[in-house]
């Protein structure tokens, strides 16, 4: 392993000089809010932020993604066959992406790689695609990653880790993928004993100031038929929008809507971002609806992430703690809660 | 605002032990600062969950729609107005509720204070009247509430509640030196181009999540045209000029409709000043047809009505 220290200037300098060889994400100031964004927009990247509103899982897995195209063209000797669009799978590395995020990622993976399902277009960009994490100085009031087996400078899931020193960056390589990365930044001077000293008292400092644990130890011995009739779905439902905000600015939503849509004789076969809070998500072709009331696919929601996924994949919850939807969802529905509700659910 | 916590509170537990109204439907504290979260109440004893304060920006008239009981609700100028609204569309009736009037200084614009913090982040805010404080960490800052109101709020003529059973407070004083269309009037000034730039902007962080639409009281359409499938009238993905079609179109559809409440900009996460989309409509009924939405029920909208001796020629 090859830690460096780097100036913070040395830092973005290195960075821009991996342009080549990679397309660089970073957190960059947009309005009221951060977004990633990839390094070549002219944006100067802001590292000194809390989170992006949205998650960077659109960098993986875009909102909408054109999939297949075909031609309606009868004079065309290949009408109505369905071709690949092509797709960028060349390397990306995001870069200051926080733990919860990485965290998400791995969720997502679970359910996009696995022996049953394997999503050719994510297996390729989260293989292509390298994490340079950057640990949280200052988690926010409503973060509660640690309550979901991560923390503010979990390095588990990341391929490497920036640690701000407030003038440098500590910056340790953690897998082959993340050294790869770091071999070909220029600058930095290898890690001293004095970097690891204060990078570990920042991690020491910012975990206690995680003030948010929802339990979630008694989810998995929960029999689901009782959280499914659970008295307290309709309640918890009922200031509910069933807008997407929560689903979208999730880094663990991974639901999606297939369309074609045909412009003339050109035809695409698009994947869309798709919520579980939305109408449409399950109506049949027959018209019948599984889910046609708004408690249904809130519980839904909650049912699927702190439930179904748990007994499913036995690897926690479907949740980073990364708390969007908790600062973000219009109506003040906050996952904390219900979560508290579902682990200490007594059925009578 | 605590005198009229206690106000709301009061009135439902005496409506509920009555047993004048089924449900009572107002707001409860959010677990966030500046959030807050509508609820439904059954029984006298939960009245002590119901709140009221400066952040109370969404249109509970969202929640009343074709419901069948008889229900007690807190409303105030534009909320009313929607109320108004449902009850000429025959959303309820006019009967089934029991409307405690809440005259309405405003809503605090909570991504001005963000703002005006720099962004850090903020644990509580105490609210004064006239001033309310932020505290964060290690920040504590005080502010003018007249100067951080929501924009429709800072121009809102009609901040009484319109119909009403019952008031928590006196009525207060109308605003009437505003100009509610000062930034209408330089979208309209632009030529074709630089109009069609402005709304592209306007709509280039939408993800489609509908918030907007699912927040207005106006948008209960069994089958939104926007999740018509059989056959699709409008792109799914975040194509521009799908993404525009959809706002446009609803915007259309609140024509003459529209009070203006903010429900749709307040809860945008993405903070798309949506207003944008409505108020050139707003404008326009007020111009045409000396009409604002809401303010009384002896009258429908008027693209909503046919009259056999209306003056104009197309329409004969």
């Amino acid at each position: 392993m090859t830690d460096k220290v780097y100036g913070k200037e040395k830092w973005i300098q290195g960075l821009e000089g991996l342009k080549n060889d990679y397309k660089i994400y970073v957190p960059v100031k947009d309005g009221d809010f951060h977004a990633f964004m990839p390094m070549s927009e002219g944006k100067a990247p802001d590292f000194d932020y809390d989170n992006t509103r949205m998650s960077p899982k659109a960098v993986m897995y875009p909102e909408s993604e054109r999939l297949f195209e075909y031609s309606l063209d009868d004079a065309d000797p290949e009408a109505n066959i369905l071709k690949e669009s092509p797709k960028d799978f060349s390397p990306r590395a995001i870069v200051g992406i926080r733990p919860c995020d990485a965290h998400g990622f791995q969720i997502v993976n679970r359910n996009f790689d696995n022996p049953e399902y394997r999503d050719p277009w994510w297996v390729r960009r989260f293989g292509s695609t390298t994490l340079v994490g950057l640990g949280c100085n200052r988690p926010c009031s409503t973060c509660f990653c640690t309550a979901v087996g991560g923390g503010p400078f979990h390095e588990e899931w990341l391929d490497a880790l920036m640690v701000d020193l407030g003038d440098r960056y500590l910056v340790k390589g953690l897998t082959d993928k993340g050294e790869g990365f770091l071999a070909k930044m220029t600058g930095g001077t290898p890690a001293d004993e004095g970097a690891y000293k204060e990078a570990e008292a920042l991690a020491e400092e910012a975990s206690q100031k995680i003030v948010s644990s929802p339990p979630t130890d008694r989810l998995k011995d929960q029999k689901t038929t009782d959280l499914f009739n659970a008295p307290f779905w309709e309640e918890v439902a009922f200031g509910c929008l069933n807008c997407g905000t929560c689903t979208y600015l999730c880094p663990t939503c991974w639901c999606f809507d297939i369309q074609d849509e045909v412009f003339g004789k050109q035809g695409d076969r698009i994947r869309n971002w798709d919520s579980c809070m939305f109408p449409l998500f399950t109506l049949h072709g027959s018209g019948h609806n599984p889910r046609d009331q708004k408690f249904q696919r809130v519980r839904q929601r909650f049912m699927h992430k702190l439930k179904y996924y748990v007994d499913k994949y036995e690897n926690g919850v479907q949740c980073s703690g990364c708390g969007r939807c908790v600062r973000y969802c219009p109506v003040n529905i906050d996952i904390r809660d219900i979560c508290e509700r579902m682990n200490n659910f007594e059925s009578a | 605002m605590v005198k009229y916590t206690e106000k709301i509170q009061e009135i439902a537990k005496r409506l509920l032990q009555e047993e004048k109204v089924d449900v009572f439907i107002g707001y409860r504290k959010g677990t966030m600062p500046m959030m807050n979260q509508p609820v439904l109440i059954t029984a006298p004893e939960e009245a002590a969950r119901l709140y009221w304060d400066n952040f109370c920006g969404l249109n509970l008239c969202n929640y009343l729609t074709k419901r069948t009981d008889r229900i007690g609700v807190i409303a105030n100028g534009c909320n009313s107005r929607n109320m108004v609204t449902h009850i000429i569309e025959n959303q309820i009736q006019r009967e089934q509720l029991y409307i405690v009037g809440i005259p309405c200084e405003g809503m605090i614009d909570h991504r001005a204070v963000m703002r005006a913090v720099h962004y850090k982040e903020i644990l509580d805010i105490e609210q004064n009247g006239k001033t309310f404080v932020v505290k964060g960490a290690d920040f504590e800052e005080t502010f003018e509430k007249e100067k951080f109101l929501q924009s429709n709020c800072a121009v809102c003529t009609h901040r009484n509640p319109v119909i009403y059973d019952e008031l928590v407070g006196e009525l207060v004083e109308e605003q009437t030196d505003v100009s509610a269309y000062e930034d209408v009037e330089k979208v309209e000034a632009m030529d074709p181009e630089k109009k069609q730039g402005f709304f592209t902007r306007l709509i280039g962080r939408c993800i489609r999540c509908y918030a907007c639409r699912n927040a207005c009281p106006l948008c209960y359409c069994p089958t939104c045209f926007v999740d018509e499938s059989k056959p699709q009238w409008v792109g799914k993905s975040i194509d521009p000029t799908d993404t525009l079609t959809f706002h446009f179109l609803r915007a259309y559809h609140c024509a003459g409709r529209c009070t203006d409440c903010g429900a749709c900009e307040r809860v945008c996460p993405m903070g798309i000043p949506m207003r944008q989309f409505t108020k050139k409509l707003n404008k326009d009924c007020l111009e045409l047809f000396s009409w604002e939405a809401g303010l009384t029920l002896d009258q429908r909208p008027p693209l909503d009505v046919y009259r056999p001796d209306d003056y104009n020629d197309f329409i004969k």
